[in-house]
């Protein structure tokens, strides 16, 4: 299903994943060696439009498109004809007629990319639309857990947060149901859908922390969208106490636990400082796989 | 002195029990002979009908013309001969026009463009409230005199029960049925499609079926305490379903309505995000459209009715969130119930006939609906067994806006003939 782009995780076979994650394993830089670049992209374009802020997924994409060679040119929302009231496609198509080989687009509405690449020829990856999916980040999360385990199979994953909001949790739920993980989805019950559990096998809801980390292999900790909750769903004075992630947690997870977070993070809010510094911690591998994985991504969708 | 003389059809009319092969003669714009074979002393023209169904002219008591205000979207004339072309010799249009129909002077405008314009029956429905805000009662009497059949807030559910008990206490005394858009604008606020798996899977956020089931449950409490006649719009939910079935066994004056989309497809046949699925309320499950199937079997639900909301191109070819809800349904009406309800052997014909004749008619107390001798002669003419594929590009509507583009039906209008007239046949290409 990549074939013209890489728009959800869903529709992703198993075996297209495992090639993904094979593959980035060659672009991640030894320890100690400079940074290697390589020229498997020259000579292609590729447009990174970002309508939705973004830092560290906008340079991501850059950074890995650049070390492989590729011409990218990153553009924001804000500035563009977006905000002089083009139309969604009427932008696209202009970019379109500029032939470029390949659109990065992180988008707030869920399905923008679907749609668009409906009605245009150019493959999109998507960086994130609305409340449904980032693929790529559950792609560089795949790959972090295999750096450390090894293996997705048979592992217990607990993704806690506000689950209705997320699509970081959607593109795991999706992915690792694929490897057979059992997956324990943990938040307020009025940011966690009941119809999670019907998305994929293996899948429990529980809004009691305590039993969301007891055995887990990993615990992925999902941001606070205060800018996607439309009204308050959970009071925000008492989150942390129910659903920050705290160094007396850690006990009842299993002693080699991973700790992940997509970040950006919000200490004290979802998740306690001593954890996200702690050895324990991942967050900063994930963001130096999000490199890898997207360079394997961007080959993948440019070059078949 | 106009004479046609339908023959051969199999004439089925539910409003005085008719089932059988034979001739009917129109004079002047009336029904004048139901017989088994009539002469024809010249100067006659012939239908011949032969191997195809002859009923009353269908009704969709819920159409929106979007005239005046929106006529890039549709007008009275472009909704009126899609209509035509869907079988309907009459149609309800709603009055979420711009401006709103909720005076005299907008009623007398519609019914005089129809007058002029329109290719088939077109009876106003007047607003609730003003400008369907839901904060002062709009002019229902005046309304009344000047044509409107029932009032409705359609697409702008009222929120303030009692502004709708006292709508129904007007509404009652006029003998004028209220219709209700049933949605609870605050569980439903910011959906986009039926709240559930789908809407879970697809990152977008839902309309719940509690959102309907709530509206339905306060109104049917006050059409207790008024008396008034109460319709419910588009009922698309098994709980809804089931409460107008209690109400009206309760002999409350408790009617209902609903569309072909509702009972044919669940959101589970959307493809991902494509807006021709996205409406009002939005599909559901498998269980609710049974139940909505049921519904119209016991006679619960009295009436389909299309809801029929166009909207141009532009408007539709949007990020999900942002399209408008709705889509159009005149042409794709009876064979969808012919699909669904009559091939699948779950209705008689003369039962599926009822739904888009006299019970219709019924509910709006319209004329129409009928074949007796004396009434107006609209009548429609449907194949059972015919195939052919729906060519959306070839719609008289002014809209695209469906989910049933090239979509293969057995069966389905062959021509419609209002006041006499034949203002629409199948083509056969």
């Amino acid at each position: 299903m990549t074939k013209g782009g890489l728009l959800d995780i869903e529709s992703l076979e198993r075996d297209e994943i495992d090639e993904i994650l094979a593959r980035s394993k060659d672009f991640q830089p030894p320890r100690g060696e400079p940074i290697k670049k390589y020229d498997y992209l020259r000579g292609k374009t590729i447009v990174n439009l970002f309508f939705e802020a973004s830092t560290r997924t906008r340079t991501s994409f850059e950074i890995a498109a650049k070390r492989l060679g590729a011409d990218v040119l990153s553009i924001t929302a804000a500035g563009s004809s977006v905000s002089k009231g083009e139309s969604l496609v009427d932008t696209l198509n202009t970019l379109g007629a500029m032939r470029p080989d390949a659109i990065v687009m992180r988008h707030s509405a869920s399905g923008a990319p679907h749609f668009l690449s409906r009605y245009l020829p150019i493959p999109f990856v998507n960086a994130g639309d609305g409340t449904h999916e980032h693929p790529t980040q559950a792609l560089l999360d795949a790959r972090t857990i295999l750096d450390r385990r090894g293996t997705l199979e048979g592992l217990r994953v607990a993704i806690i947060g506000d689950i209705a909001h997320s699509r970081v949790a959607r593109s795991n739920v999706f992915l690792l149901s694929k490897y057979g993980v059992s997956i324990v989805l943990c938040g307020p019950a009025s940011l966690m859908p009941r119809e999670m559990k019907e998305l994929a096998p293996g899948i429990e809801l529980t809004s009691d922390m305590v039993q969301a980390i007891e055995g887990a292999d990993v615990i992925m900790m999902l941001r606070v969208q205060l800018e996607r909750q439309h009204e308050t769903s959970f009071p925000a004075n008492e989150y942390f106490q129910f659903f920050g992630l705290r160094p007396e947690h850690m006990e009842k997870a299993k002693p080699d636990v991973i700790v992940m977070h997509p970040g950006p993070i919000n200490r004290g809010r979802e998740i306690s400082s001593e954890v996200a510094d702690s050895q324990r911690s991942a967050i900063l591998n994930q963001v130096e796989n999000g490199v890898a994985v997207r360079m394997a991504v961007l080959e993948r969708v440019l070059l078949q | 002195m106009s004479r046609l003389i339908i023959r051969n059809g199999r004439v089925i009319d539910p409003s005085q029990n008719l089932d059988r092969v034979c001739d009917i003669a129109i004079e002047d714009g009336t029904i004048r002979e139901i017989a088994e074979s009539i002469a024809n002393p010249g100067g006659s023209s012939e239908y011949d009908a032969s191997g195809s169904v002859v009923c009353p002219g269908l009704i969709d008591i819920h159409v929106h013309l979007r005239e005046p205000g929106f006529e890039h979207a549709e007008t009275i004339e472009s909704g009126s001969r899609s209509a035509a072309a869907g079988g309907f010799t009459g149609i309800c249009c709603m009055p979420n026009t711009q401006p709103v129909n909720d005076n005299a002077t907008v009623t007398n405008y519609i019914r005089a463009q129809a007058r002029r314009h329109a290719a088939v029956n077109v009876y106003p429905i007047g607003a609730i409230t003003k400008e369907s805000a839901g904060e002062q009662l709009s002019a229902i009497a005046s309304m009344k005199q000047a044509g409107a059949v029932a009032i409705s807030d359609d697409g702008k559910p009222v929120m303030n029960a009692r502004m709708v008990r006292r709508a129904m206490e007007l509404a009652g005394s006029l003998n004028m049925p209220l219709i209700e858009h049933c949605e609870d604008l605050h569980l439903s606020a910011g959906g986009d499609m039926h709240e559930g798996v789908q809407s879970t899977r697809l990152g977008l956020r839902g309309i719940p079926r509690s959102s309907e089931d709530v509206m339905v449950a306060r109104d049917l409490i006050l059409a207790e305490v008024t008396g008034c006649r109460y319709h419910v719009a588009h009922i698309s939910s098994e709980n809804a379903v089931a409460m107008v079935r209690y109400a009206k066994s309760r002999g409350l004056r408790v009617t209902a309505e609903a569309t072909p989309h509702h009972f044919v497809i669940t959101d589970a046949d959307m493809p991902p995000y494509d807006s021709n699925y996205k409406m009002k309320p939005p599909l559901r499950d498998r269980r609710d459209v049974d139940a909505v199937i049921s519904g119209l079997i016991d006679g619960t639900i009295d009436a389909i009715a299309t809801d029929h909301a166009p909207h141009p191109g532009a408007e539709k070819m949007q990020e999900f969130e942002r399209c408008p809800f709705g889509i159009i349904g005149l042409e794709t009406a009876l064979p969808l119930a012919l699909e669904k309800l009559y091939h699948s052997g779950r209705a008689s014909l003369p039962d599926l006939v009822s739904m888009l004749t006299c019970k219709p008619a019924s509910v709006l107390s319209l004329p129409g609906g009928t074949l007796q001798i004396g009434a107006r002669a609209d009548v429609t003419v449907f194949g059972l067994d015919h195939k052919w594929t729906y060519d959306l590009s070839r719609s008289p509507s002014k809209s695209r806006n469906s989910p049933f583009d090239k979509r293969h039906f057995r069966g389905g209008q062959l021509a419609t003939i209002v006041g006499g007239e034949i203002v629409w046949q199948f083509d056969k290409l």
